[in-house]
């Protein structure tokens, strides 16, 4: 590897600057967002400082179980955040494990994938690659989920006349929910394809920009970006598939009713 | 013959009813008195528990859309899930046929969804579900959103399915179109079914 240019935290300081001139503007203009943007900020810097050491020791270990442990962690939180600000959830434990259930088999099927058969790890399990392979495909995957359920459960709920005006004309719960699912897919997927569609014109993508900047060649950054977005249109429509499946699934019962009563609705 | 024993759900109480094929009953009750939770629990789109047979097979032996194929259930306010009125129809030939009885113009079935007045959707949705010919209608104030002429129209064509054999329940606040179409009357008041006393 090339050598690159090291950070210092005056550096990154003199970057976040940026943030403070939005939080004036938003002050001065009566926008109400600096106090979002001061704790989302927040947030980023304590988490990404933790996580830094967090993956310092882990590397360091070469721990399986640990391994396994923060990967599980990760998915656990994922499935949180990707519920955590949708207007309409399934109560009980539907309501995260969908969301998580799905994270999980998506995720963890396409990370394993990736680790056995393009990373040659040795031990297959590195959390080198491992932990930031899932990460890259976890927060893609979670976008996708929560796009999906959000569409899928607002239109089943506000959708409720055309819905059961199929059933009650004998249509299957399938046929009946033909266009929500549809349009919940849809939804689910459209970033991973504007992403793909977009790399290389519009931006360069985050992973590509960041190796060039630590002095990778760009065709091998290339390379790694082309297989990451691989990886994560993968997972995202694996997830957004099973997770549609899944939320069909209890939408409905033995009788093909449309259960609406499953549903908690929330106003943010 | 349509029978229901012991029918139980949330919002209504025990039900019992028996209604033959070839007839028409007719249930009134207040706004909120459970008539449309009646039709909901027996066309099975809401969790009920108790016995519903048709001509003697139980509802639990049908598939959950062959049930609500036989038995329609067909709401005041309708739904429409695309844009094209035809697109909504099994057999649109078949119901162009019908199009003049009900007082549409010949081309109805070709407008868009949203062109259609309240009554004519009313009108439209029940020609949707008899045109499938399912065995028993259950009718939610069918004539709720028409005027007289129009509600002329739509009772002969309901009268013309139950001398073919469908068996009718029909939900109404006309205590006069009651009395016209139905051969038994109930009246349901706070969830709880039972037969009007003669006036």
């Amino acid at each position: 590897m090339a050598e690159y240019i090291a950070l210092s935290y005056w550096d990154i300081a003199i970057a976040a600057s940026l943030l403070c001139l939005n939080a004036g503007l938003s002050i001065y203009y009566k926008l109400g967002t600096e106090k979002r943007l001061f704790i989302a900020a927040t947030r980023m810097v304590v988490q990404l400082t933790l996580v830094g050491l967090v993956l310092k020791a882990l590397f360091a270990t070469m721990s399986p179980w640990l391994t396994l442990l923060v990967g599980l962690l990760m998915i656990g939180f994922a499935g949180r955040e990707a519920i955590s600000r949708q207007e309409r959830s399934f109560d009980g434990i539907w309501g995260y494990g969908l969301s998580a259930g799905s994270m999980l088999l998506a995720a963890g099927t396409v990370t394993i994938f990736a680790l056995g058969t393009q990373f040659h790890a040795e031990p297959w399990y590195d959390p080198r690659y491992a932990i930031p392979i899932l990460g890259m495909i976890l927060g893609n995957t979670m976008t996708g989920i929560s796009l999906a359920l959000d569409r899928l459960l607002a239109e089943a709920d506000t959708g409720r006349m055309k819905i059961e005006a199929r059933l009650a004309l004998g249509h299957t719960f399938r046929e009946a929910m033909q266009v929500p699912i549809k349009n919940a897919m849809r939804a689910g997927l459209i970033p991973t394809v504007n992403a793909m569609a977009a790399a290389g014109l519009v931006s360069l993508p985050g992973m590509m920009t960041g190796q060039i900047l630590a002095g990778v060649e760009p065709v091998q950054a290339v390379k790694y970006q082309l297989l990451v977005m691989f990886l994560i249109a993968g997972g995202t429509a694996l997830g957004v598939f099973a997770t549609t499946m899944l939320a069909m699934h209890r939408l409905s019962d033995t009788r093909q009713r449309l259960r609406l009563d499953r549903l908690n609705v929330s106003n943010h | 013959m349509l029978k229901i024993e012991r029918l139980q759900r949330q919002g209504l109480q025990t039900i019992d009813l028996e209604v033959p094929s070839g007839t028409c009953i007719a249930i009134r009750g207040q706004s909120g008195a459970g008539k449309s939770l009646l039709l909901r629990a027996i066309a099975d789109l809401d969790p009920n528990t108790g016995n519903v047979t048709l001509d003697g097979k139980d509802r639990n032996s049908f598939a959950p859309h062959q049930w609500r194929r036989s038995v329609c259930y067909v709401p005041a306010e309708s739904g429409w899930w695309l844009d094209d009125v035809q697109d909504h129809f099994e057999f649109p030939d078949i119901a162009a046929g019908y199009l003049v009885r009900l007082g549409f113009p010949d081309d109805a079935l070709t407008w868009r969804v949203d062109r259609l007045s309240t009554g004519e959707r009313q009108r439209m949705a029940l020609l949707r579900a008899m045109i499938q010919g399912p065995k028993v209608l259950l009718l939610d104030e069918p004539t709720s959103a028409l005027d007289p002429e129009a509600t002329a129209k739509v009772e002969s064509l309901i009268h013309e399915k139950v001398e073919s054999g469908a068996t009718i329940i029909m939900v109404t606040h006309d205590k006069n179109q009651a009395a016209r179409m139905s051969s038994e009357r109930y009246v349901i008041e706070k969830g709880g079914l039972s037969l009007e006393e003669a006036a």
